[in-house]
């Protein structure tokens, strides 16, 4: 990786988490259950790796049944946490 | 074509940071979730056109596999379970994180056979400690939850220095696997370390403290995402686990602040075991018991009533006959609230979340700052399941372990009931002096059981 991609790549990572702090230090507490859930999902991102990962022809190569594992398991943080946190916000009722 | 797909990526992005904003109002927060999701959508799109056609059949596969166990459990699970249905989930995404970061390895090492250059070594080596962590430490955290093992903190001597020496070890093999990148030995010391590490730092941590431990594994499941993303030299993976791992450290912060404790306290574990002494101290506690029809009566004749849900109101699965006690006496004109403590149940807003599943509307739910003044010239406090957020010590006794966090000013109310199912110490293993209150009623028994007397007496009336 050249100096300049770790570069543009630390700039998103350090605005991005000032951009969180800013936005979730304003989610009420009523929310907290359904914004951990969702947040939860969103780190199923992961997702993106794995496909890539898959991608790799031949069963011999263990990073192929790596991938293909880390596949299953973001895919149930991603659809799971969705699914779920949907079904809480559901819920949540004014009078 | 990779312009394309920079593009969706960057959408993707924003529809993250969108829904995470909307989030911010209880009427939007189903939109922004949706939003969210779509923005997974477009970036699981983006990456699924980058990959060759014929490994579409696996990818298939594992994703049909991955859907399935995910709406499942997603639909399948009680609401009394959602903390350790998010710990699990969590423990997967870290557990997918330690996997793309080896898989990277394998591929870079044994199929292409590729330097793996500073800047990668770092990014999979902490991809793997990260991810490790996150993984093994949701799953003791899952098993503390749903009382497979202990709740109670587990501690044995020398367990810090225990954890500072695989830290060391930890990193001493990661220099190993850089300098020796071809051979993988090291490679699985570093992740059996991290994998060990997760176990060992969750163990000490008691279940009453899972709030901060889930808010905390919550963090590490998106900064380990944030790692996988400069493996793979891509800004989605950065944006959208940066997001999850600043909300993961404010949710610990405000966690910790209820609690009047420092994450370090928190993190080296063993609270409420060595209260033994201070509890000993002061002159024992006389309480005065109620019964089902008292109670009933009392609620039928005050006007102004506050309930403080905790933990104990889970259990119980009380939430619903609450909801039925909220009918009756709104249908006496009753004004009727409930006090939200921040930390009360097993992960941050729990409490919101069994009560909005009861059909309570959740401009009842009132959060601890604007209800504190209130108590004052309220009736009738009826404390379900909560204990040490309403313990008086907090702000009366200095050398009481809970001494200076924000408590519920439930002893201020004219009458307080204490519904509890025996005697027994809170959280922090310490006597409640509000009990031994002279405007303090105790009302023994299971909560659901007896409340549900309490709403019989009540209709009858």
């Amino acid at each position: 990786m050249s100096a300049e991609s770790l570069i543009i790549l630390l700039y998103v990572l350090v605005l991005a988490s000032y951009l969180g702090f800013e936005l979730i230090a304003k989610v009420p507490p009523t929310l907290h259950t359904p914004l951990m859930s969702g947040s939860n999902a969103i780190s199923g991102i992961t997702i993106v790796g794995a496909i890539l990962a898959c991608n790799e022809l031949g069963y011999t190569s263990t990073a192929k049944w790596l991938g293909m594992a880390a596949l299953v398991l973001a895919t149930v943080n991603v659809m799971g946490g969705y699914a779920v946190t949907d079904r809480m916000l559901k819920m949540f009722k004014k009078k | 074509m990779s312009l394309l797909i920079s593009i969706a990526y960057l959408i993707a992005s924003v529809l993250v940071i969108v829904g995470i904003k909307l989030m911010n109002k209880t009427k939007d927060a189903r939109r922004g979730n949706f939003l969210s999701a779509v923005g997974m959508l477009i970036a699981i799109a983006a990456t699924l056109v980058q990959v060759q056609l014929v490994t579409y059949t696996e990818i298939a596969v594992c994703m049909a596999i991955g859907t399935a166990i995910g709406l499942y459990y997603a639909y399948k699970v009680e609401m009394t379970q959602i903390p350790e249905m998010v710990a699990l989930f969590n423990g997967f995404g870290g557990l997918a994180s330690v996997f793309v970061g080896l898989s990277d390895y394998f591929l870079r090492t044994q199929t292409l056979n590729e330097e793996m250059g500073a800047v990668i070594a770092v990014s999979i080596i902490l991809s793997i400690l990260i991810g490790g962590v996150t993984f093994t430490g949701s799953m003791v955290a899952f098993l503390k939850l749903n009382g497979k093992i202990t709740g109670s903190p587990i501690t044995f001597s020398g367990q810090h220095l225990l954890n500072l020496l695989l830290l060391l070890a930890f990193i001493g093999a990661s220099i190993l696997v850089y300098l020796t990148p071809a051979d993988p030995l090291f490679v699985y010391v570093i992740t059996g370390v991290a994998l060990l590490l997760g176990i060992l730092t969750v163990i000490p941590i008691g279940g009453a403290d899972m709030p901060v431990v889930i808010s905390l594994l919550n963090s590490y499941s998106g900064m380990a995402a944030c790692a996988t993303g400069f493996i793979l030299n891509n800004n989605v993976l950065i944006v959208a686990g940066s997001l999850v791992g600043a909300s993961g450290i404010i949710l610990t912060q405000i966690m910790c602040k209820a609690m009047n404790r420092s994450l370090t306290n928190v993190l080296l574990g063993g609270f409420g075991q060595t209260n033994a002494a201070t509890a000993a101290d002061g002159p024992a506690i006389v309480i005065k018991e109620v019964g089902v029809e008292e109670t009933a009566m009392l609620f039928d004749s005050a006007s102004s009533v506050i309930v403080v849900p905790g933990y104990g109101m889970a259990v119980a699965q009380a939430q619903h006959v609450i909801r039925e006690l909220m009918e009756q006496c709104e249908k006496r004109n009753i004004q009727f609230r409930f006090a939200i403590h921040p930390v009360a149940g097993r992960m941050p807003g729990h409490m919101n979340v069994l009560l909005a599943e009861a059909n309570v509307p959740y401009d009842k739910l009132v959060e601890m700052e604007q209800i504190n003044d209130d108590f004052a010239n309220t009736d009738l406090v009826f404390v379900v399941g909560a204990n040490d957020v309403v313990n008086p010590a907090a702000r009366t006794n200095p050398a009481s372990p809970i001494f200076g966090m924000p408590i519920l000013n439930a002893d201020k109310a004219k009458t307080v009931i204490v519904s509890k199912r025996s005697m027994g110490k809170g959280y922090a293993g310490i006597e409640n002096e509000l009990f031994g209150y002279p405007n303090c009623l105790m009302l023994f028994g299971d909560a659901k059981q007896t409340i549900t007397k309490v709403v019989g007496e009540m209709k009858e009336m």
